[in-house]
């Protein structure tokens, strides 16, 4: 009835954190289809492409070279074809006024990077289970709102 | 005069299937004959639509009685969170006694299919009537603690705060936020 695995897409110029962020996805429990782009102009792309099967979840850097998280998450929520998508901002700022921006202009999910692999492992797995939730559980999306 | 036919069974419900699933304009893989994978969410509506018209054609949903089980263990305490009906016994026992089975077979079943406890998806559900009440009826958090039998306020802004990482005052001026943007964008 549902389909067994997650696909998520990551947005992130970082090298380091594309590689961190694939290798904790392989050990987690729920089946998960991660593909990942270097920057916002390439993300717009992929989504855009019309051989492209939307992503249940985006990964989204706040601070990426061509176009910003923030501008991807504009024209995101503008487009009433990526409704279903969860957008989880990712990203190394832990300031206030920043989270609250970025959850008032329709982001679901607010992470701040953590420094070591085993948090992260924790924190993208408690991500993924609440959303597998939230996809199967008829939960309210609107609503959805997380920090992490 | 009379025909003689020879058919391949597989290559009609191969083409039975392709035809039928093609016109939902949805993308999917036929694993095989006996396997459809989608690849996108299915919503109620169109599953409805797809079994009975596959149904039509003598194809069989089996459905996995471990789903058709946790289905119900949802049904159950969804109804028992928005129903403001507060079971007099410990939801462990109402469950166990709602779908005549033992807690710990519903509690093992329900981590292995949903990845999550049933205790969790309690308070997940909870929290979830909580962000209804707020948004829909205006209620304050006083209002709804009592509603739903929290001890008291801070009770239910923690356990809110500890779900969702924001507290229920933020959440509030979030929501309030988005539809004011929503509503200037219409105007």
């Amino acid at each position: 009835m549902q389909k067994d695995f997650i696909l998520i897409t990551l947005a992130d110029d970082d090298e380091d954190d594309r590689m961190f962020f694939t290798d904790a996805f392989e050990e987690l429990k729920i089946n998960t289809v991660v593909n990942t782009v270097n920057d916002g102009v390439a993300l717009m792309n992929f989504l855009n492409a019309s051989e492209t099967v939307l992503p249940n979840i985006i990964f989204l850097d706040l601070n990426m070279p061509l176009k910003s998280g923030i501008e991807c998450l504009k024209e995101i929520k503008a487009d009433s074809k990526f409704k279903d998508i969860v957008i989880a901002i990712y990203s190394t700022s832990s300031s206030e006024e920043d989270i609250e921006n970025t959850f008032v202009l329709g982001a679901n999910i607010y992470i701040k990077k953590p420094n070591n692999f085993g948090k992260l492992k924790e924190i993208l797995s408690e991500v993924v289970t609440l959303n597998w939730q939230y996809i199967t559980s008829g939960l309210n999306k609107d609503n959805f709102l997380l920090r992490m | 005069m009379k025909l003689f036919l020879k058919t391949d069974s597989l290559f009609l419900a191969k083409k039975i299937l392709e035809e039928k699933l093609d016109a939902f304009n949805i993308k999917y893989n036929l694993i095989n004959t006996n396997e459809i994978l989608f690849l996108e969410n299915i919503d109620a509506d169109t599953y409805q639509k797809i079994t009975s018209i596959l149904n039509e054609y003598g194809f069989e949903i089996i459905e996995n009685q471990k789903n058709i089980i946790v289905e119900k263990i949802k049904e159950t305490i969804i109804e028992m969170v928005f129903n403001d009906e507060v079971p007099s016994v410990k939801s462990s026992v109402y469950l166990a006694e709602k779908l005549d089975l033992s807690y710990g077979y519903l509690s093992n079943l329900f981590s292995e299919v949903t990845y999550t406890s049933i205790e969790n998806f309690i308070i997940i559900q909870k929290i979830e009537y909580v962000k209804k009440l707020i948004t829909h009826h205006n209620l304050t958090l006083t209002e709804i603690a009592f509603k739903l039998n929290y001890s008291s306020v801070a009770h239910l802004s923690s356990q809110f705060k500890n779900i969702t990482g924001i507290t229920p005052s933020a959440f509030q001026r979030i929501l309030k936020k988005r539809n004011e943007i929503a509503n200037q964008n219409i105007n």
